[in-house]
């Protein structure tokens, strides 16, 4: 049984991705202890709310380079993800740069509500194991203002305007910027994916 | 998007709400509601202890209005599991505090609701709504607050029309479609869904983001299923 830690990035809404994997079987632990961060199997980094703020609490945690270092497979969620980039465009924030890009704003346009928020057809763009067993074009809980243009770290996209970034990858690093604990069973599978792949 | 309503009072009814709730995660339901709705009116906030027994089930969204009068109200919330928390009267009382929400949980766990009723050509805010011996005008013209609403923060837009709630004869398509010709934000319909035809048609002809129904889904006499499968066949975006 591996450990699962989940990194309090001091969002809300954390408490959903503990019980998405109660639901897997799993417990998983909320913590900023750098120690229990290193030696977990599984690192989490969720996110709701602004970038900026978000980058201040790693700071304060002392999390930066400890998130930078990890060799574990690490799954950003969300804001998350975009803390994985280099930046964002939101308040022009510096991120972790893990994975190359920055977060832009998502156009705003008559048929395209900003934030989005709401289930969206998402469609892969690779074979990677994190996708294994959703069948393509399969629904997923989006809830954003800011996206990853479409890169080559890109293993899964999503239409808004524009189609962005849905699912992104980088080594041992990897990233949704849906909300898999609120996805139903395509999300729980990729959570379980997650458990289960070698990065 | 298929949105449910769920009137909770007390502890008594967590049992049936938690049931409920995996019925309709289970039947497709795409986000559920939860409205305390007489919290505000009784001056009290929602009662939140099953707030994490809902999000400990449910693997689809979920939202909680009622009362969240404040930043910390609006913070324990979330923090019980609940995705995005929605304000009505506290908002009207307060319109700064959608700013604040917004700044520190992000416009994506705002929501707005409003109470709409169409009087002399126009369209009004209402305030207090869950006691009809409390519900007052709240002194705003329906499109000026939606505006008022996007500029403050909010991340989307609950639209409820009292002259169609619960009367099952459909939304107030001309009202939704004044609404969202001027909301950039994700709109959803409340109020008057009695047949499968009215989700069309609102989603058709008022481009809404979402509908949501209450009475024909407690009743059974809409299957979520059945819905979600008659939109699809009219070119609706529906996840299935």
């Amino acid at each position: 049984m591996s450990n699962i830690a989940i990194i309090d990035s001091g969002g809300a809404n954390i408490a959903s991705l503990v019980f998405a994997f109660e639901r897997l079987g799993r417990s998983a632990e909320l913590t900023t202890d750098a120690t229990v961060i290193r030696s977990a199997d599984r690192v989490l980094l969720p996110g709701v709310g602004a970038a900026k703020s978000a980058m201040e609490r790693l700071a304060d945690a002392k999390l930066t380079d400890v998130i930078r270092s990890l060799k574990q497979p690490v799954l950003g969620i969300c804001l998350g993800m975009q803390l994985l980039l280099d930046g964002s465009e939101e308040e022009d924030v510096e991120c972790l740069g893990v994975v190359p890009g920055i977060a832009a704003r998502l156009p705003s346009a008559p048929a395209y509500p900003v934030p989005n928020m709401g289930w969206c057809a998402t469609r892969r763009t690779s074979d990677h194991a994190l996708l294994g067993d959703i069948p393509d074009g399969s629904y997923f809980y989006y809830l954003h203002s800011y996206a990853l243009p479409v890169s080559d770290c890109t293993l899964a996209t999503a239409d808004h305007a524009e189609p962005f970034s849905a699912v992104i990858g980088r080594d041992n690093f990897v990233a949704t910027q849906f909300h898999p604990e609120r996805s139903s069973a395509a999300g729980a599978q990729l959570l379980q994916n997650f458990l289960d792949v070698s990065l | 998007m298929v949105v449910k309503g769920v009137q909770f009072r007390n502890h008594r009814v967590v049992g049936d709400i938690l049931e409920l709730a995996e019925r309709y995660c289970a039947e497709g339901a795409d986000e559920l509601v939860f409205y305390d709705i007489t919290a505000s009116p009784d001056d009290r906030s929602v009662d939140r202890s099953w707030v994490t027994q809902i999000a400990r089930v449910l693997d689809i969204p979920f939202c909680v209005a009622g009362g969240i009068r404040s930043v910390a109200d609006a913070e324990d919330v979330l923090n019980k599991g609940a995705d995005k928390i929605s304000i009505n009267s506290p908002a009207l009382a307060k319109p700064a505090l959608i700013t604040e929400m917004a700044k520190r949980f992000g416009s994506q766990c705002v929501v707005i609701g409003i109470d709409s009723r169409e009087e002399h050509d126009n369209y009004f805010v209402y305030q207090y709504t869950g006691d009809p011996g409390k519900t007052i005008a709240a002194q705003r013209l329906t499109l000026d607050w939606v505006s008022e609403v996007q500029q403050r923060g909010a991340g989307e837009i609950v639209l409820n029309c009292m002259n169609q709630d619960g009367v099952r004869k459909g939304y107030d398509i001309e009202q939704m479609a004044a609404v969202r010709a001027i909301c950039n934000v994700p709109l959803i319909a409340s109020g008057g869904a009695g047949a499968m035809q009215h989700f069309l048609h609102v989603f058709e002809q008022a481009n809404v983001d979402g509908a949501l129904a209450a009475s024909v889904f407690h009743s059974a006499e809409i299957p979520i299923p059945e819905l979600k499968h008659y939109l699809a066949k009219n070119q609706v975006d529906t996840r299935r």
